[in-house]
């Protein structure tokens, strides 16, 4: 497949992506031709074809090898499963405003959410502490069980938005970390 | 044969009595609190009631609510399916009272087991071999010291009133024990309003084998072979299998026909199931009885060719067992899988939500008994027992390979679920060579999962996140051309970016 095509830039259906998965940034060229894909990976080419067996679940042949690939939003995360591996993956235009990259973040404010009805027990940072991936943000007490809610990225506490002893529900808002 | 059942229960396990009272052309009626108004036992329902709000007391624990239903439907009978009444000897009775049968044993023999003392006394007069032990509560801690002393150490200490693990120490040494007397009595008092507490020989890494028992109301009792339920979290079981893998076909009889004497004690009726701990000579010692069909009762459904809800059905309508023990036989493998809402890299915490994307395994050797669909929201309220995955295969090997096939097809999208800690026990060596005891889980959930990074499947996933923004794209673009709404654009790049912009505002 390599070489047969041109990349053209502005006529066809030309897509670039970066990813970013497990802190590795790809840069993806997608370009559709004469109802073939072609495909750049890091400038390096590979054969691929796909299909959406519906708008969550694709079909993707790399070569001849076949993967049912699944997409999941789960709050602002989207997680694809390849197999039973999961990977959790950024995708950004990098051509579009919106898109663009700050330095050190990729993706700007990140709000974290109670992901179930429950009552805030403790607050483990302040407004302006400075967090690693990971780090506990507060502890959501529901079903008799303790719940540590972690913060999904490196960065400072912008705002915590709730008290000790508060009720919250799926989905509110516990903090904003950027 | 009764023409309309109440189904006293929800998820899985209302779908399966549910199936049952079709396949044999009974009328199903179910309950349903305010939040499984969606859920699929009330979908498949020929009849069903609302009950109230979703705490369990106000609704399916609640038997005024639930008798005043049974009168209005006019039902015939009722199953109250595993856990919420099932066990409870006061509604089998109000059942009994209100002319309406209960599909179970009776309130004296739920009675006669419910307290692990009582049955343990009822064990010893009835020479069926029991954990070494007290079968009475302990009065001072004066006497705890003696009789530990006399079983030898280690001793577990345990709830009469108990059930699901709390109210349990395991104590090693004697200056352990009065702390753990004292805890082990106040968690029985908070957990069951009974601090009466009594002492067991602890088995060194015992195995937990139960046998099924199925008896009429004419006096047939009968065994159908035993399961190993070795594999717990947390007292609580996870996976289990049939037949067990340590189990020969003499100790298969001599299990049985203890387990039927024990029925007999209690002059049980109906389904039920005897719990054994076995030692590592293969000594079983009885541990406690179980008056309701159990969870993995598929796994022995499967192995002995026989319907145990059909059947609990039929007794409960006086029909007598249409076979004799000689007429059973068991064949083959069978393991089932508990699918549970819950996320297995945050301790296992219940993890509700909508299910956004669910693909279910079928094809040879599998069932799944389930009460999920797509697009149903897992509600916060219950037990969080979504669906029941069963490999069955002619030998454990073939029901390994089938699970684990099984579990490769199997995925729930948008909520976390344990599907993949079954992954991992099926390919843990020890399992596989069934070396199994109470510990396995623990001690293999204390090893940390490594698995290497899969740089080829990270690749994939990089094109694969490119294929869905850029076949995202193209529905969209395509959907707002054929309907020519949206921003009337052509085919040309440029418009190609909005909807995959949209989206993008939404990571």
């Amino acid at each position: 497949m390599t070489g047969h095509y041109h990349w053209p830039l502005t006529t066809g259906f030309f897509m670039l992506y970066d990813v970013t998965i497990n802190g590795k940034n790809y840069r993806l060229e997608l370009n559709r031709a004469d109802g073939h894909w072609s495909c750049r990976l890091d400038g390096r080419d590979v054969e691929v074809d796909a299909v959406l067996a519906r708008p969550d679940v694709l079909s993707l042949r790399v070569g001849n090898m076949a993967y049912e690939v699944k997409s999941e939003r789960v709050a602002y995360d989207l997680h694809l499963w390849v197999g039973s591996t999961r990977f959790a993956v950024e995708v950004r235009d990098p051509r579009s405003l919106r898109g663009r990259a700050r330095a050190g973040d990729a993706q700007g404010p990140k709000k974290i959410t109670a992901p179930m009805p429950g009552k805030v027990v403790r607050l483990l940072v302040r407004d302006g502490d400075e967090v690693e991936a990971g780090a506990g943000v507060a502890v959501v007490e529901a079903m008799k069980m303790q719940n540590e809610i972690k913060s999904p990225k490196k960065g400072t506490v912008l705002k915590i938005l709730v008290s000790e002893g508060a009720a919250v529900n799926a989905g509110d808002v516990l903090a904003v970390v950027e | 044969m009764f023409k309309k059942i109440l189904i006293a229960n929800r998820g899985e396990i209302a779908v399966r009595v549910l199936r049952a009272c079709h396949e044999m052309g009974i009328a199903a009626v179910v309950v349903y609190s305010d939040v499984d108004r969606a859920a699929l036992h009330v979908r498949k329902a020929d009849e069903a009631y609302p009950i109230g709000a979703a705490a369990a007391s106000e609704s399916y624990l609640n038997i005024p609510k639930i008798l005043d239903v049974a009168k209005r439907a006019g039902v015939d009978a009722i199953h109250p399916g595993y856990g919420f009444l099932s066990e409870n000897s006061k509604f089998a009775q109000a059942c009994a009272d209100a002319g309406v049968k209960f599909i179970g044993p009776t309130a004296a023999a739920m009675e006669a087991m419910g307290s692990k003392t009582h049955a343990r006394q009822a064990m010893e007069k009835a020479g069926v071999p029991f954990v070494p032990g007290t079968s009475r509560g302990v009065e001072s801690f004066a006497e705890a010291e003696k009789i530990a002393a006399q079983l030898g150490y280690p001793v577990m200490l345990k709830a009469a009133a108990g059930g699901g693990g709390k109210g349990m120490r395991l104590v090693h040494t004697l200056d352990q024990l009065k702390p753990s007397l004292e805890a082990a009595r106040s968690e029985a008092e908070r957990s069951f309003s009974d601090s009466e507490v009594y002492i067991e020989k602890a088995i060194v890494n015992p195995r937990h084998i139960e046998v099924q028992v199925l008896a009429d109301e004419h006096g047939n009792r009968v065994y159908l072979g035993e399961r190993e339920c070795s594999l717990q979290r947390r007292h609580q079981k996870v996976l289990e299998e049939a037949p067990s893998p340590i189990v020969d076909a003499g100790m298969r009889r001599r299990m049985g026909e203890v387990a039927v004497r024990v029925a007999q004690t209690a002059n049980y009726t109906n389904a039920g199931t005897v719990e054994f701990l076995v030692d590592q000579e293969k000594k079983f010692y009885f541990l406690e009885m179980n008056t309701r069909l159990q969870v993995e009762h598929p796994v022995t459904e499967l192995i002995s060719g026989l319907d145990l809800v059909h059947l609990q059905i039929s007794i409960a309508a006086g029909e007598k067992l249409p076979f004799k023990q000689d007429d059973v036989n068991i064949r083959g493998h069978a393991i089932e899988c508990r699918i549970y809402a819950e996320d297995p890299d945050n301790n296992y915490f219940p993890s509700p939500g909508k299910i956004a994307l669910l693909q279910e395994p079928s094809g040879p050797g599998i069932r799944i008994d389930s009460g999920m669909y797509e697009g149903w929201t897992v509600p916060i309220d219950y037990d969080p027992l979504l669906a029941k995955l069963i490999g069955y295969g002619a030998d454990r090997e073939l029901a390994i390979a089938r699970l684990t096939r099984a579990l490769n097809e199997y995925f729930v999208g948008g909520i976390k679920t344990n599907i993949s800690l079954f992954r991992r026990i099926l390919q843990d060596e020890d399992f596989r060579a069934a070396k199994l005891d109470t510990g396995f889980l623990d001690r293999m959930l204390q090893r940390p999962d490594d698995k290497p990074t899969d740089s080829k499947a990270e690749k994939v996933a990089a094109i694969a996140a490119g294929m869905f923004a850029a076949l995202g794209s193209t529905a969209a673009a395509a959907s707002e051309r054929a309907t020519g709404s949206g921003s009337g654009t052509t085919g040309n790049a440029e418009s190609n970016w909005k909807p995959a912009s949209r989206r993008e505002a939404l990571h």
